[in-house]
């Protein structure tokens, strides 16, 4: 029989028991270390989609792999937390982002999204010891003496020469004609899309056309570009929100050629904005289709979806760049503060990719940069068809 | 060239759509609203979730997309136009407002609606093809709407009891107020007729150019540029200039488009010349 005395023994025992197991839970949360990493790009005004699908995938990521106990580098555990700040496409506010890292004593920073934030930061970053992930194609910036930056995507003039190869080959596409926003990005891709369509022989029909970026009807601007009846209108460095209204601008004036970008896009805002008129549409997708993501992808996708509501097919490549920086630090655990020994460990890494059923993660770029200054992701060209986007073929920078 | 004047007169009737209600509010409370091309983004937001999302009759959408706006602008006048108007010793404090009203809603609408460009489906399927004209039908209705609102809304300005007392306002204040105009009533009702006409064309152009949470900047700034034209507060310079900035972006697109982006360089080095010579735009006072 339980006496009154054997009972309260067995409550204060459970109760220590308790005590003891929660203790024990809480302090091994406690001792995971805090691993910062930085963002710094626009996440407002017009090219906000371009930095919220980054911070974006960047939390979905952290999230999970805090949620799964933190991630191992060397001898100590670390959850993950963001810092992010939006420059508004502003290279003056990038630059104060960036100072902004470095007093909160952040080493790896992903962003910012354009050309000039990208260069504005550089001298920041590089006495600041600073690694960061621009999604900015200025061969400057990644080639000696630049050494601090590390493209976060496959660039126009890697994937030029191979969309216009593989379109003059299998369509038959002969004169070409560029069009594109009048900022540096746009234009720089332009001029980099020229030189492929030179070195390729196609005929330029028109290459000088541009638009503001916060143009709303393009009918105008596409109006004498359809009139020289090219077989292939490129979109260069094209804004997601601007692909639907140029391509149905094109169609509705009677275009009937191809059209492509060399920037990823996204299907859901191509089918709401053109409908069946963008069908046909080629473009460098983000770094997974259906047919390449492995299961972790898959999951990426389904946690993205559920925490924000909706996908944005721009995160296929927005993913990547966390998870080479935790990967890289995991192979070298001394360049958890120290960026020369990232550097050190960018030459010879390796690690699998978990995004897609074969591959692997390393740093690329020798031929464009002379130096490994660029994180490997899938070169997905995609065509739209009804909604969605199907694989035409997929490519390797390097 | 038939093409080039048809694109222009189809810029123009949506740019003076959009004017109208900036320079509305301009002329009766003497309030740069910064604010408009927000307002502009939410009723293409509201057109889109009836719309595009629900399934709901386009015009049903354009009604909801217009009341929503009407009680926001109603409920920005009473709450906080209409307190700093009566408080603030100096006009910028309104300026600074409208600023702040026009980042809270650019968050708001972000939070609300995401980051993504959003479109609808066509309100009207297929295309007018003539020798020298392509013309889309939808981009038709919408200019004979644009064009049937404008009218309307400039009957009721001229013809209404409310209409004769807003412009009583936009004319003279005070004199207004002493023979019996209710200052605080039709200041109200005309933000909310600004704020209404700009959901309305949000709720319009959604069909034809989508909608995304950041170009509510971008729409204000054309917008304060065509009023700038037309002279600030008058309904006829507000269509006015929208029609010639319409027209000068379709002809400058086409005849200088060898030379690059440089046909709103020209647009803002002639608004520049034009101005250091009709500092007042084109008509001058509010309503003559």
């Amino acid at each position: 029989m339980i006496n009154r005395r054997t009972a309260l023994k067995s409550l204060a025992l459970g109760a220590a028991s308790t005590l003891a197991i929660v203790g024990a839970l809480s302090s091994a949360h406690a001792e995971n270390k805090t691993l910062k990493i930085g963002f710094v790009g626009v996440t407002s005004g017009p090219a906000a989609a371009w930095g919220t699908s980054n911070v974006r995938s960047m939390q979905v990521r952290a999230d999970w792999i805090n949620e799964k106990g933190g991630v191992k580098i060397g001898d100590d555990t670390y959850n993950i937390e963001l810092v992010t700040f939006d420059d508004q496409k502003d290279p003056k506010r990038a630059i104060a982002g960036m100072e902004k890292m470095a007093q909160e004593g952040i080493h790896y920073v992903v962003g910012p999204n354009v050309d000039d934030g990208a260069a504005a930061v550089r001298p920041v970053a590089e006495s600041k010891g600073i690694i960061y992930f621009p999604y900015a194609f200025p061969k400057a910036l990644y080639t000696p003496p630049a050494s601090n930056a590390v493209l976060g995507m496959v660039a126009n003039y890697q994937s030029a020469p191979a969309i216009y190869k593989y379109l003059k080959e299998n369509k038959g596409v002969k004169k070409i004609a560029f069009v594109a926003a009048n900022e540096s990005d746009p234009l720089s891709q332009r001029d980099g899309g020229v030189e492929a369509a030179k070195a390729l022989g196609l005929e330029i029909v028109a290459q000088n056309d541009t638009y503001p970026n916060d143009t709303r009807d393009f009918t105008p601007v596409m109006t004498p570009i359809v009139q020289q009846k090219p077989d292939l209108l490129v979109l260069s460095g094209v804004a997601p929100a601007n692909a639907p209204l140029l391509i149905r601008a094109a169609r509705e004036l009677g275009y009937e050629g191809l059209i492509s970008a060399e920037t990823a896009q996204d299907a859901t805002v191509l089918q709401e904005g053109a409908g069946e008129l963008a069908n046909g549409f080629i473009s460098v997708g983000g770094a997974s289709t259906p047919e390449i993501r492995s299961a972790e992808m898959e999951e990426f996708i389904d946690r993205y979806t559920k925490k924000y509501g909706e996908y944005n097919d721009e995160s296929n490549t927005k993913v990547y760049a966390l998870d080479y920086i935790v990967e890289t630090l995991k192979a070298n655990p001394a360049a958890i503060d120290n960026v020369e020994e990232y550097k050190k460990t960018m030459d010879t890494f390796s690690a699998p990719n978990p995004f897609v059923k074969e591959g692997t993660l390393k740093y690329v770029g020798q031929t464009s940069f002379t130096q490994k200054r660029q994180i490997s992701v899938p070169m997905v060209v995609t065509e739209f068809k009804d909604g969605k986007f199907e694989t035409l073929f997929v490519g390797e920078v390097d | 060239m038939e093409q080039v004047i048809a694109n222009g007169l189809y810029l123009g009737a949506q740019y003076a759509l959009i004017a109208l209600g900036l320079t509305l509010i301009f002329a009766l409370m003497n309030v740069l609203n910064f604010a408009h091309g927000q307002m502009y983004v939410l009723g293409g937001f509201v057109t889109y979730a009836i719309y595009g999302q629900l399934g709901l009759p386009f015009p049903v959408a354009l009604a909801a997309s217009s009341i929503t706006l009407a009680v926001v602008g109603a409920l920005i006048e009473k709450f906080l136009f209409r307190p700093v108007v009566r408080r603030s010793e100096r006009e910028e404090s309104t300026m600074l407002l409208a600023a702040a009203v026009a980042f809270f809603l650019d968050a708001v609408i972000l939070l609300a609606f995401g980051e993504k460009q959003r479109g609808v489906p066509k309100i009207v399927s297929g295309v007018f093809v003539s020798d020298g004209l392509i013309m889309p039908y939808d981009r038709m209705v919408v200019g004979i709407v644009a064009l049937a609102m404008i009218a309307a809304f400039v009957l009721y300005m001229q013809y209404s009891k409310p209409g004769r007392a807003m412009r009583a306002l936009a004319q003279d204040r005070v004199a207004a107020q002493l023979m019996g105009v209710k200052v605080d009533r039709y200041s109200m009702i005309g933000f909310a007729l600004g704020a209404l006409l700009a959901g309305a064309v949000g709720g319009l152009l959604v069909t034809i150019t989508g909608v995304n949470s950041g170009i509510g900047g971008p729409i204000s700034i054309k917008a304060f540029l065509m009023v700038m034209i037309g002279g600030a507060g008058v309904v006829g310079g507000a269509i006015a200039g929208g029609f010639i900035l319409g027209m000068m972006e379709s002809v400058g697109l086409t005849v200088l488009r060898e030379y690059g982006d440089i046909t709103y360089l020209v647009i803002f080095a002639l608004l520049m010349v034009f101005l250091s010579i009709r500092p007042n735009g084109l008509m001058g006072k509010p309503w003559g």
